[in-house]
């Protein structure tokens, strides 16, 4: 179920939301938002892993962290999941705080953590069971809401199987099936994909529609762009602890780059200088080692100047701008480490 | 409170209408995990040694019988006719029994808090799954070592039983030595399982404990022989283990061993104190590590 809050990202610029970013604040009674976080913070040491980020998220909305390694999203992720004790800041998960009723907030969520860590000496349909004994589920729920998850997660021929003859996506729609046994109404996932074959990726990006239809909220975290667009309704691009842009897939694109991209390749030799000889076309130019990039609203308008200029490339590609252009001009595109 | 009234709407909806199936509120979730959280916790890892049963029913069985044999009728023979009631006046059979029930307790300790704590954190990190459930760390520490205790219990049950069918308990009171292997046990499994949850990386460190602690116990403990026919030298090995204290323990229920009343109690003192040391400690470890 949707609140009675409309949240129209494509209306309002990055620039109107980092203006006001405490919209609770804003448009009234947080309790509409399940989740609230405020200036949160997290160090270890003398590294600031969050620093000071601030977002709530709606009920119902499928919203995504985005970031390179180490920008954060998983700290965010223990902390919204009440395992981490924030350093500072303010955060509410259903209006309670997760340091202060850590069970309380942990019954309300279903955690599908980055690394599997299922019981792998029992079966799979015991690993279900375990799970919902720690919700103190009486077992007249949890016999046939375990059946139900299985079937859910495709799994029930492998009921009775051990965990360790489970396949890597088996293992992670295992993760996911027993995350629901207490039908959460908040979905936290961290990067649940990450590892997978393109099959086990649809089939899961599918389950998660599904819920996605039944009104369970889904927080999730991933550095997958296409899984992103897939699945978020909206999303914040983090980068060293801090949010970098925020909005729904479309309209990030829309803000932070062209409708369309053209991609050019001279031979690594040349790229570098005919990248020079190439601005003025489109709305900017990237010269990478290996191609030259032309943002542009008409890629082939574009393609057709670079001719005009008596430029003749060794191939050309002419795309739709995706998340990942959002994302990498946000992030840049040095390696982190 | 709700909690009383909510799990019945939970029951009521269970398997006769499937169609309604619905998990009691979060509310009630997390009020019963903080009144029980540790016995679910002990319950899972009771699962898991369910899977090895097995093992758990003939380690119980076959260590006591294999020892009595070996020591208790076969070194017995020799030592029974050579030693003039060297031993309080009771068998060499009767002498060692209760340090056997003692020393099985805190081997099974050894494997109990080692392998399965650092399984818990670290290799298949067992123990981050019910971490993001409404159980707390503190549960989930307690939750093992209330399975465990279990354990400890069953085995020295089976362990008693075997030495009593070998007529080496004399004393009605020889039973009251099941009780005091499981604190033994846990008095030397519990700051051995603080050390496993500090450990990051595993360079072989529980085989050490094995060979250079659990074994030098094993021996010098006051086990095959009294302590004090050991030179001071090494005696202190004795008084600083939980193998001893038990022993001594044991013996006075299973043959009514006399020695001074506050020494009894000197011994119960000390393994009290270090189980509850080492429960605290270990409790550090799991909110501080589990919390990162």
């Amino acid at each position: 179920m949707r609140t009675n809050v409309v949240w129209v990202p494509e209306l309002v610029s990055y620039e109107e939301l980092s203006s006001k970013p405490t919209r609770s604040q804003t448009q009234g009674d947080p309790m509409q938002y399940v989740i609230t976080a405020e200036n949160l913070t997290k160090t270890y040491g003398d590294v600031t892993a969050v620093d000071g980020i601030s977002f709530s998220v709606p009920a119902g909305e499928a919203f995504g962290l985005l970031g390179p390694n180490g920008a954060g999203k998983s700290t965010t992720m223990k902390m919204i999941g009440g395992v981490s004790q924030r350093t500072s800041g303010s955060l509410s998960i259903m209006g309670l705080d997760p340091e202060s009723h850590g069970p309380e907030v942990r019954a309300h969520l279903g955690v599908v953590p980055q690394q599997d860590n299922l019981d792998e000496e029992l079966r799979v349909r015991d690993n279900l069971l375990v799970y919902g004994r720690y919700f103190g589920l009486p077992m007249s729920y949890l016999r046939p809401k375990a059946d139900e998850l299985l079937e859910f997660a495709q799994l029930t021929d492998k009921a009775k199987s051990k965990v360790d003859a489970l396949s890597g996506g088996m293992k992670r729609r295992l993760t996911i099936a027993r995350s629901l046994i207490n039908e959460p109404r908040i979905l936290l996932l961290d990067e649940p994909t990450t590892g997978l074959d393109p099959q086990a990726r649809h089939i899961l990006w599918d389950r998660l529609f599904r819920l996605k239809e039944q009104g369970v909220t889904l927080i999730l975290t991933t550095h997958y762009m296409d899984e992103a667009e897939q699945l978020c309704d909206r999303l914040i691009v983090v980068d060293k602890g801090r949010i970098m842009a925020e909005g729904s897939p479309s309209s990030l694109i829309r803000e932070y780059s062209t409708r369309e991209v053209l991609e050019l390749r001279f031979g690594s030799e040349r790229n570098a200088t005919i990248g020079a000889e190439l601005e003025g076309i489109g709305e900017r130019v990237e010269t990478l080692p290996d191609r030259v990039l032309i943002y542009a609203h008409d890629g082939e308008a574009a393609l057709e100047q670079v001719s005009a200029r008596g430029l003749r490339p060794l191939t050309s590609l002419v795309r739709r701008s995706s998340l990942e252009d959002v994302f990498l001009r946000l992030t840049g595109r040095s390696l982190v480490d | 409170m709700t909690e009383r009234s909510a799990p019945s709407v939970a029951d009521a909806g269970g398997p006769a209408r499937p169609a309604v199936l619905r998990a009691h509120s979060p509310a009630v979730s997390a009020a019963r995990a903080r009144r029980w959280g540790s016995f679910y916790y002990a319950e899972q890892v009771l699962r898991v040694m369910k899977g090895y049963g097995w093992t758990i029913l003939m380690y119980g069985v076959g260590q006591p019988v294999a020892y009595l044999f070996a020591m208790g009728v076969g070194l017995a023979t020799l030592v029974d006719t050579n030693s003039d009631a060297g031993f309080g006046g009771v068998s060499y059979l009767a002498f060692i029994a209760p340090a056997l029930l003692i020393s099985a307790a805190v081997m099974t300790a050894a494997n109990e808090f080692t392998f399965p704590v650092m399984d818990g954190f670290k290799w298949r990190r067992v123990y981050y799954g019910p971490h993001a459930s409404p159980l707390t760390p503190e549960q989930i520490a307690s939750g093992h070592i209330m399975a465990v205790t279990l354990r400890f219990l069953l085995q020295s049950a089976i362990y008693f039983v075997v030495v009593a069918l070998f007529g080496a308990s004399p004393s009605g009171w020889g039973w009251v030595s099941i009780l005091v292997a499981t604190l033994a046990g846990l008095s030397f499994g519990l700051p051995l399982m603080a050390y496993a949850a500090s450990i990051r990386d595993d360079k072989g460190q529980f085989a050490m404990v094995m060979r250079f602690i659990v074994t030098p116990l094993f021996l010098f403990s006051g086990t095959f022989f009294p302590l004090d026919s050991l030179p001071l030298a090494v005696r202190w090995i004795g008084w600083i283990s939980p193998i001893w204290h038990g022993t001594e323990l044991g013996r006075v229920f299973s043959y009514g061993y006399e020695e001074p009343p506050l020494l009894t109690v000197l011994h119960l003192v000390f393994l009290v104190g270090l189980a509850v040391a080492g429960w605290m400690l270990t409790t550090r470890q799991f909110v501080r590590r589990l919390g990162q």
